[in-house]
């Protein structure tokens, strides 16, 4: 469990020196409430050209942030994709401009849940309204704007970055000339819902969360936001791929103990996992975030169903889906594929072959990322062709 | 490009839609967009083939050609072509319809199973044929419903399938086949290319 050092570590963090925005235009959210004014932070990797053809933007997924590439500033460990963005990677800084911004509903300044309500001087809590990855998605909209681009080479993002990378291109069909959506769905399943349950009602059952007014005590319901990552991690590896890591190992001991500690190296795994996540993460945070990706239901948005939500797309796709991904299915991502080819779409589609589940598109799979590589190296000399430049 | 390209892709109009079925590295796809200004799309199993394809810019589904053609919608596109493929499906005569609800036009060449060198090696030594096209034995060959011009013909007439053109090649000679001459060019032609629909 967290020791309290990483628990004021959490309360302290230096979060003031982080680029952001404030979108000063009102957006209305789909609960009918209306947010402006609000701080919307982002980070950018590499150079825009001049011709500002060169521009790539990442959504990330339910727990990460706009720190993609090299260190993250403010925990001190490797952006969440370094495995795929920096110099020379796969989609690699020295050519492209890489732009990732935080969620609305996150914790890594944009507004979220443990920002300062103004109208009560207290952080909002519960009374941060529910969002859907619409509004998290119209409210990056004025990011592009500010940074002047007016269609970005390649838009892409893996698990929720794909459903908002889908819903970017059903909303704005014109600001990206291609869209990499990788392990996602076009609308979360019963089963992804129940497991955000799962870890909602850990966080809600902890008593520290209070209704999500931990905050009063400056604390955090750290034994029910653990859990629910736990739960997350069970979920982003595949059987097989567990089986082969920790099989039935056990954790720095020779005999079972015959007590409920860590034996097995699995336990221990996931109670590092969840430990360690408590000091990055805000557990209301979670509830907003997962909130939204159930809601989301590209199909129900666009009434004549996913073929009417990719009408008059000139994007050019990819979608790459991993074999072994329990989570975000090949089945699931292949009826975007089939939607997309039904609305005329240009669109291509690659089943990576692997034992690492969900967490694939986060690692290092040579196959992912040279496809990756392929597909956006090549889009840009279509880019370059088509600008005239 | 091969022989079996060249002639394809001669068959091909400019300005089209193509589905290539099959398309393993896209050097058909690549050639047509290239030199015709066709909008292609390929549909391929093998990862290393899809991997090639997207390096080269081409837009590629990896799928299955047997279970999957049924995401491509009726009559989207001009042209659906399937090179020497047909006869490794388990029902191709399925596959064949799926084609053609999909493309208006198709073009599906075939490995001749009667072609005279075919019909010896069975004839004269009682083995199973192996040649350039069919070039795999018996127990590792993907083929598994072998045919010759002469049965797809009759197979097409017999379905009411429009023949608009039939290509016999032999290396790089190549011949129109007709209901007249379909007896010699069956025995003189390695490849045959049909164009039906």
């Amino acid at each position: 469990m967290p020791s309290l050092a990483g628990l004021f570590f959490w309360m302290n963090r230096k979060i003031e020196n982080i680029n952001k925005i404030t979108v000063t235009k009102p957006l209305k959210l789909d609960c009918g409430k209306t947010i402006k004014d609000f701080p919307l932070a982002y980070e950018t990797y590499g150079k825009l050209n001049e011709k500002k053809d060169n521009a790539i933007l990442v959504f990330h997924a339910l727990t990460g942030d706009q720190f993609v590439a090299g260190t993250n500033p403010v925990t001190k460990k490797d952006g969440w994709w370094v495995t795929a963005v920096g110099p020379n990677k796969a989609i690699d800084t020295n050519k492209y401009f890489v732009i990732c911004a935080n969620v609305i509903g996150g914790c890594m300044g944009s507004l979220g849940p443990s920002d300062i309500n103004k109208e009560t001087n207290q952080p909002y809590g519960l009374d941060f309204p529910v969002i859907t990855i619409k509004d998290i998605v119209r409210a990056q909209e004025s990011l592009l704007d500010h940074l002047g681009i007016k269609k970005l080479l390649c838009a892409t993002g893996g698990s929720m970055g794909g459903m908002q990378l889908l819903q970017f291109c059903a909303t704005f069909p014109e600001k990206t000339f291609s869209a990499i959506p990788i392990a996602c769905s076009s609308s979360h399943s019963a089963q992804n819902i129940a497991l955000n349950e799962l870890a909602r009602q850990a966080i809600m059952a902890d008593p520290v969360w209070d209704n999500g007014k931990y905050f009063l005590k400056n604390t955090q319901p750290k034994n029910g936001l653990a859990v629910a990552r736990m739960v997350g991690h069970i979920s982003y590896l595949s059987e097989q791929g567990m089986q082969e890591k920790f099989g039935r190992k056990l954790q720095e001991k020779a005999d079972y103990e015959f007590s409920f500690n860590a034996d097995f190296q699995v336990e221990s795994y996931l109670r590092h996992q969840g430990s360690s996540f408590v000091e990055r993460f805000d557990a209301n945070s979670i509830l907003y975030i997962t909130r939204a990706m159930d809601y989301f239901d590209l199909t129900k948005q666009y009434k004549g169903g996913l073929v009417e939500a990719f009408k008059n797309q000139s994007t050019k796709f990819l979608v790459i889906s991993f074999s072994s991904d329990w989570l975000y299915t090949t089945k699931e991502n292949k009826d975007i594929v089939i939607a997309l080819n039904a609305s005329g779409a240009d669109v291509s589609y690659s089943e990576i072959v692997t034992d690492k589940g969900h967490d694939s598109f986060l690692l290092n799979e040579p196959e992912f990322l040279k496809t990756l590589k392929g597909f956006i190296d090549s889009m840009y000399e279509k880019f370059k062709n088509e600008t005239g430049i | 490009m091969k022989q079996e390209f060249k002639v394809i892709a001669d068959l091909l109009p400019n300005n089209t839609r193509v589905l290539d079925v099959g398309c393993g590295d896209g050097s058909l796809m690549n050639f047509l967009v290239k030199e015709k200004n066709i909008e292609t799309r390929g549909l391929e199993l093998d990862q290393n083939n899809v991997q090639e394809c997207i390096y080269k810019g081409l837009t590629v589904i990896q799928g299955n050609a047997e279970t999957e053609l049924y995401q491509f919608p009726d009559q989207s596109f001009d042209y659906v072509v399937l090179s020497q493929t047909l006869q490794a499906f388990y029902k191709p005569d399925k596959v064949l319809n799926e084609l053609l609800r999909i493309g208006k036009s198709v073009i599906v060449s075939i490995p001749n199973f009667g072609y005279w060198k075919v019909r010896t090696s069975l004839l004269l030594f009682g083995k199973m044929p192996i040649t350039k096209t069919l070039p795999n034995t018996w127990f590792n060959t993907p083929n598994l419903h072998m045919c010759t011009i002469k049965d797809l013909y009759n197979y097409c007439e017999h379905q009411n399938i429009n023949i608009k053109k039939v290509i016999g090649v032999n290396e790089s000679n190549t011949s129109y086949i007709k209901r007249s001459n379909l007896e010699i060019k069956n025995l003189f032609s390695k490849l045959g290319i049909f164009l039906i629909g």
